[in-house]
């Protein structure tokens, strides 16, 4: 396993309250790991300074094997350096086809000249039926986005993040909303996607953390309280203090 | 049949698939024109005035300019209220030929007289005090560098429109300008272009603007009945080809990449999709549009001066749109013939008079008003415009052909299981 992104000393300040206080958090591929905290601990903060959504004020966000900083890259090119982002709100163009919804998310060129001129190759139109049978929307193909359950709007976004084919998915809450029955599809699929990449998922549920069974790092108030496995973080004792003993 | 034509094939067919709407439009046009040639006059029985021929030709333009900003607007989400600056400037930039050459022509034969034949210097200070004498000016301006040249100035045609909204928009659109902000950004440019203009010396003529512009150079011996139906065509086509090209360009991957930016385009950077390089693209694509639209209005109206990109023109773009139903390419083109046309028949006094008795409504006067109306009542109970009529129709018919047997929305539902 080598390190894939690396976090060091980030601090964000949002109108004087520091919602990131040097934080450093380590991602290796393949690798799964969880994110937990209570609300406002900086978990979603975390991916948008991942992402490029916020810049922090201090720190270094560095990523692949020539260790290339991200803090200067747009949103949209860190998205091609193959960082795939599930929102906490699903968000899935409600306007459009399922099919179109996964066809804008595969990996194919971005500029808009290609874009235009882009035809559904045969590897194109599998890929898209590959990824509708995972999130179990094949039926669903043709119906417009915004007909989808919560669930399904949820499997969507997860169907879109791996059309993308990223190196590394940042899941925020993907169990929210969902049955106990599609929570166990939901750890099975972001275990077999974890196999060959690296996957973060930040999740309330313990339930669903244990079940990943992977290393867990503990967010509070912007920085990292415990890091390790499911059974050492809920046996620390700040974490009991700060979060499972509320 | 040949190899080569076996590719596009199936790209023509997707766009008729995708959008029913193209082949109705194209025919429906076609038929349009058979109905005014039969009545032109210089093609047929002359039941239509040639100014009418005129008011026709002008209104294609006025659709194709709406189409632009349909696709700007109602696809990818921009308000932008300076669209009718690019349709001047396209307007502007091949008058400036027509003036040029006519004069030419003018000089050229009164100078023949002269007993020593007039150098090509005295011929062009000639030409410079007849086009810029009306603003006390004998010389030509370096933008009238090309206007010798009809090739060079439908060259302008493009370009000027083009690099005016590359550049606009390559600023707004880095800095992240979006909604109210950008409109009221568009609204200043338009605005700041209009009032360089009215200056005497912008270059081109004040507020003099540029006219004779129905006269075309070299065929004063074609009569203006012959050279409206002409133009009546060449807008026809215009407008067909402006129509297929955003068809294309709304289809695909590329109309579901824009629809996406309009309706969340924060979450469109997320996919890679560079959101700004999208807006641009469109913003300048549509430009062009106008601009060759501009170009082809004037020389029918005759006349271009820096009033027609005065903000208000804009706007009034923007309530075409609306009223006709945006994000859909044929309620553009309804929503400017309609609106246009009937302004027309309103402000030119077509419209008889009411009499209240206590006050006369004089629709020149009150015709603005019936339009403010008119749209506000649109945007808040029929936001889907004139063409959402087409819905309605529509869901009639198909609610005739399928009977009730059909699952309804709640029976779908009741399928969704959890994913297997
Ligand atoms: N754009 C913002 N402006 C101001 N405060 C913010 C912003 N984004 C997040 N915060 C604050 O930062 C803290 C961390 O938020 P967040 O990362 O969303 O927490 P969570 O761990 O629940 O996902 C919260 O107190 C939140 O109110
Ligand atoms: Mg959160």
């Amino acid at each position: 396993m080598t390190t894939l992104l690396e976090v060091s000393g980030v601090s964000v300040t949002f109108d004087g309250f520091r919602a990131i206080d040097n934080l450093s958090i380590q991602i290796g591929e393949p690798e799964l790991r969880a994110v937990i905290g209570p609300n406002g601990a900086g978990k979603t903060t975390f991916m948008d300074i991942v992402t490029g959504k916020t810049r922090p004020d201090t720190g270094r966000v560095t990523w692949g094997e020539r260790s290339i900083s991200l803090l200067g890259l747009s949103e949209s090119a860190i998205a091609r350096e193959g960082i795939g982002r599930k929102f906490q709100k699903p968000t899935v163009f409600e306007a459009q086809s399922v099919r179109d919804n996964l066809a804008m998310s595969l990996r194919n060129d971005r500029a808009p000249w290609k874009v235009l001129v882009w035809r559904e190759t045969e590897a194109d139109a599998a890929r898209i039926a590959e990824v509708a049978e995972e999130i179990g929307l094949t039926a669903h193909l043709a119906r417009p986005a915004g007909e989808l359950s919560h669930g399904q709007k949820q499997w969507l976004e997860i169907g879109m993040l791996l059309a993308q084919e990223p190196r590394l998915l940042l899941v925020d809450e993907p169990a929210a909303g969902m049955t106990p029955a599609e929570r166990e599809h939901t750890t099975d699929l972001l275990k077999r996607i974890a196999a060959t990449r690296a996957v973060v998922v930040v999740e309330h549920d313990m339930e669903f953390v244990r079940r990943l069974g992977c290393k867990v790092t503990v967010l509070h108030e912007g920085s990292v309280l415990a890091e390790g496995s499911i059974d050492h973080v809920t046996a620390d004792r700040q974490v009991i203090d700060v979060y499972l003993g509320r | 049949m040949s190899v080569a034509a076996m590719p596009s094939r199936p790209v023509r067919k997707r766009l008729l698939e995708a959008n029913p709407s193209v082949a109705w439009f194209l025919a429906i046009l076609a038929l349009f024109c058979l109905g005014v040639t039969a009545l032109a006059e210089a093609t047929g029985t002359g039941a239509l005035s040639t100014s009418m021929i005129k008011t026709l030709g002008k209104t294609l333009c006025l659709c194709l300019v709406a189409l632009a900003m349909d696709v700007v607007w109602g696809y990818q989400g921009i308000l932008s209220l300076g669209h009718m600056a690019f349709f001047g400037l396209g307007g502007y930039a091949i008058g400036m030929w027509l003036m040029y050459a006519r004069t030419e022509i003018i000089v050229a034969e009164s100078l023949a007289e002269a007993a020593i034949p007039p150098t090509p210097a005295e011929i062009e200070d000639a030409i410079a005090t007849q086009i810029f004498g009306v603003v006390g000016s004998d010389q030509f301006p370096a933008i009238w560098a090309f206007a010798d040249s009809l090739v060079l100035q439908l060259a302008m045609v493009v370009a000027v429109p083009g690099l005016l909204a590359l550049v606009f928009g390559w600023l707004a659109f880095r800095s992240r300008v979006t909604g109210v902000y950008l409109s009221i950004l568009t609204q200043a440019m338009t605005l700041a272009l209009s009032l360089y203009l009215f200056q005497n010396d912008s270059g081109l003529r004040g507020n003099n603007g540029l006219s004779g512009l129905q006269n075309l150079p070299g065929l004063d011996a074609v009569d203006q009945a012959t050279v409206s139906i002409a133009f009546f065509y060449a807008s026809a086509a215009a407008l067909a080809a402006g129509y297929l090209l955003f068809a294309w360009v709304t289809s695909g991957k590329m109309g579901s990449v824009i629809r996406a930016i309009r309706d969340d385009e924060a979450r469109v950077r997320f996919l890679g999709y560079h959101v700004e390089s999208y807006k641009l693209f469109v913003f300048t694509l549509t430009a062009v549009v106008a601009g060759i639209a501009g170009a082809l209005y004037y020389p029918q109206a005759g006349i271009i001066n820096p009033a027609e990109l005065a903000p208000i023109a804009s706007i009034y773009l923007a309530v075409w749109v609306a009223i006709g139903g945006r994000g859909r390419l044929y309620g553009a083109v309804i929503g400017a013939a309609f609106v246009s046309l009937l302004s027309s028949w309103f402000t030119g006094g077509g419209a008889p008079d009411v009499d209240l008795g206590v006050y006369t409504i004089r629709w020149t006067d009150w015709w603005l008003v019936l339009l403010g109306v008119s749209f506000v009542l649109t945007t808040l109970y029929a936001p889907k415009g004139l063409g959402g009529l087409i819905d309605v129709i529509e869901a009639r018919r198909a609610r005739r052909r399928v009977g009730d047997y059909g699952p309804d929305k709640g029976a779908l539902r009741r399928e969704e299981g959890p994913p297997q």
